[in-house]
């Protein structure tokens, strides 16, 4: 056997390499143990396309100059940092739901509705005085059982998924009317359901929170630095748990000073209850797509499915799951629609909500042709999609070049959120085309 | 490699008892019958070409031993225990894997990834990453793997003559004992032409059987240890790769069944 085995615990010398061919097997294997190697492997995978949440963070970093340097007051004020959160959370939740079939190659387009259905179930059966276990449970049933309808219609039946989910759309929506009863709205009363977008933790709180989740995520990295064998360096895991550090700390200082206005009666403080909550979901279903077998078939069915299917993974049942699993998350995603205007009626998950989603998940990275995405693809494409309107509306009636223009109107919104989209997918289009 | 044979006509080259041994193998499609009475023999640690000419019915006698149709008579014996290779499940439980043109790799999974899909190693309930990682490095390193920079390289980035080599590690993961190889060199170039016959060559000399599925005669009388030529439906010539056997006996044994004195006899050639 070659030099490759002992190579794995002592730190080897690499060669620079010169072209490809000068490079024996494995050569880059034995790297990079050190900080520059690792910047220049990951470098390498940018210029070979796979720009994965880059252009995200850049554009997360370039509305937040634009709007805080045009809105300094309003746009970067603490209560409206809380508030943009929370209005990103629903869209990142139900992004993080249509991520499953978007990495099949596939697509929802009745998630929003889905969304929809388990709100008004969950507020529904609160009203009829259900305990909130109960309520929530039932909830979650019914969003698993619409899931597993869209993947019996799509894996079984045999109907692509664009077309079975159309039918969904006015299908979930009928659903939806009936329980909340045309023009009717349902009024959430439960304080843990309203808490859940909209609460904050007490400061004290908030603290412990950041640091057990910053104390969970440099044990995480420190594990996996022990389990690469040297391949990822140590000052590499230092600068990455350094930032989240100095990160969590910043945002949790500035969440736990008070927020609301000078004249409120009360003052409102602490980490919004949102955060910890979708930290806790990002890391769940990250864990299950990128460290269990359940995962890496969908990566595979996503890139070739007689592929996956000539090595034994039973595909059908694997598409099923997936609208399954779709379908629960974007029920969870109807309870943060919910909690956040404190009732549902006909119009929660309608209209944009579905394609805020989609966009989010690709804004973020994740690729509608399959194969490619990860949960914090939805969290960043979220966060950019909230920022745009968010930003917009705080900008209001300027007057550009001789046209009073109003940036708050929905107009500009929709336009600017079209164009966001449209740049995300070009994006993936032809890094894909790179790629291949 | 060749195994050292001075029998001339083909029959009494002694490699041992043949790891698979297809006997009287009948298959039809409806009315047309494609396998006429196929005795197809592979032998541990030699390459066996299996050649002939589109539709002369290789693909039909390997998805016989693949399991993928059932043949209508015969018997097939591998180990020297009677078979019933009755789907893919079958054949893969006895070792036979079958590496096919299109090489079905997930080009945007890693080479490990690829190796070990549908068979991922888990440590309680989580990806053993570090366990794969080790495994196909050690594959392909015994299969004399020189060109790959890293197992962790996504398939995508990876040129023909890399996927071929994943594809064939891939199938020898595990526990291969007969493994089919369909056209592995058509679509690459002579250098890459060269690393594929090597690793072939590789393949044999660690013990496997390797069925060689190919139209290039200059691959055959390179790699092959033994050539079985098909014509019609039947084995027109089963015969040991010796100098006595050259690129243009072969192509007539592929277009007439018949090269001088050895092949099928003039009544069944039509």
């Amino acid at each position: 056997m070659s030099s490759t085995e002992s190579g794995a615990d002592v730190a080897p010398v690499v060669e620079p390499p010169v072209g490809g061919q000068a490079l024996t097997d494995f050569a880059l294997d034995e790297g990079p143990a050190d900080l520059k190697g690792a910047m220049r492997a990951s470098f390498d995978r940018i210029r070979g396309g796979e720009l994965g949440s880059i252009p995200a963070v850049l554009a997360i970093i370039v509305l937040v100059a634009i709007f805080g340097l045009t809105r300094p007051d309003s746009f970067l004020s603490k209560l409206n940092f809380a508030n943009f959160l929370e209005q990103a959370s629903s869209i990142i939740v139900i992004a993080m739901a249509v991520t499953f079939v978007l990495l099949l190659g596939e697509i929802d387009l009745a998630a929003g509705y889905t969304a929809g259905v388990a709100g008004a179930v969950l507020a529904t059966r609160l009203q009829a005085d259900w305990p909130l276990i109960p309520a929530a449970g039932m909830s979650m049933l019914v969003a698993l059982a619409l899931g597993v309808f869209t993947g019996f219609m799509v894996a079984k039946v045999g109907i692509p998924s664009f077309v079975v989910t159309l039918a969904n759309v006015l299908l979930f929506q009928g659903i939806l009317l009936l329980l909340v009863r045309e023009g009717g709205s349902v009024r959430i009363q439960s304080e843990a359901v309203n808490d859940l977008v909209g609460g904050a933790l007490s400061p004290g709180l908030s603290w412990l929170v950041s640091a057990i989740g910053v104390g969970l995520f440099a044990l995480s990295q420190v594990r996996r630095q022990r389990e690469s064998h040297g391949a990822i360096p140590m000052s590499l895991v230092w600068l990455r748990v350094g930032f989240a550090v100095v990160l969590v700390g910043v945002i949790t200082f500035v969440l736990n000073q008070n927020r609301a206005f000078a004249n409120a009666p009360a003052p409102i403080k602490g980490m919004p209850i949102v955060i910890p909550v979708l930290a806790v979901m990002v890391v769940v279903l990250s864990f299950v797509l990128s460290r269990t077998a359940y995962g890496r078939h969908l990566y595979a069915v996503g890139g070739n499915a007689e592929a996956a299917r000539r090595a034994g993974i039973n595909v059908q049942r694997l598409r099923l799951s997936a609208f399954a699993v779709t379908g629960v998350i974007a029920g969870i995603g109807g309870w943060f629609l919910a909690s956040r205007v404190n009732s549902v009626d006909a119009n929660t998950g309608a209209n944009d909500t579905l394609l805020l989603a989609v966009g989010a998940a690709v804004i973020g990275g994740t690729s509608l042709f399959g194969g490619r995405g990860r949960m914090v693809n939805a969290v960043l494409g979220g966060l950019v999609l909230a920022l745009i309107p968010n930003g917009l509306g705080l900008v209001g009636k300027t007057t550009l070049l001789g046209y009073d223009i109003d940036f708050s109107s929905s107009g500009v919104k929709f336009i600017a959120s079209g164009v966001a989209l449209l740049a995300a997918s070009s994006v993936d289009a032809l890094s894909r085309k790179r790629t291949t | 490699m060749n195994q050292p044979s001075g029998v001339l006509d083909g029959s009494a080259a002694d490699p041992g008892p043949p790891l698979l041994h297809a006997d009287g193998l009948n298959k039809s499609f409806g009315p047309v019958q494609v396998l006429h009475d196929v005795d197809f023999r592979v032998y541990p640690g030699q390459v066996t070409a299996l050649i002939g000419d589109n539709g002369a019915g290789k693909s039909t006698l390997v998805k016989c031993i693949a399991g993928i149709h059932a043949i209508d008579a015969g018997v097939i014996r591998f180990d020297g225990a009677e078979a019933h290779i009755d789907d893919p499940k079958a054949a893969t439980a006895l070792g036979i894997k079958v590496v096919y043109q299109d090489l079905a790799l997930c080009e945007n999974l890693d080479i490990v990834q690829n190796m070990f899909l549908g068979r991922e190693l888990t440590k309680r309930g989580v990806l053993d990453e570090h366990a794969m990682e080790q495994a196909a490095r050690e594959t392909l390193a015994s299969l004399g793997v020189r060109t790959v920079k890293s197992v962790r390289q996504q398939v995508s980035s990876l040129s023909g003559g890399q996927r071929q080599t994943v594809a064939i590690a891939k199938a020898v993961l595990g526990n291969a004992q007969l493994v089919v190889l369909d056209e592995p060199t058509a679509a690459l170039g002579v250098a890459q032409t060269e690393q594929v016959l090597d690793l072939v060559k590789r393949l044999a000399g660690n013990g496997v059987a390797v069925v060689l599925i190919s139209h290039n005669m200059n691959d055959v009388l390179e790699v092959a240890d033994r050539v079985s030529a098909m014509y019609l439906g039947r084995i027109a010539a089963d015969l040991p790769n010796d100098d006595t056997m050259t690129r243009e006996s072969l192509v007539q044994l592929i277009t007439s069944g018949r090269a001088g004195d050895i092949g099928l006899t003039e009544g069944i050639t039509e």
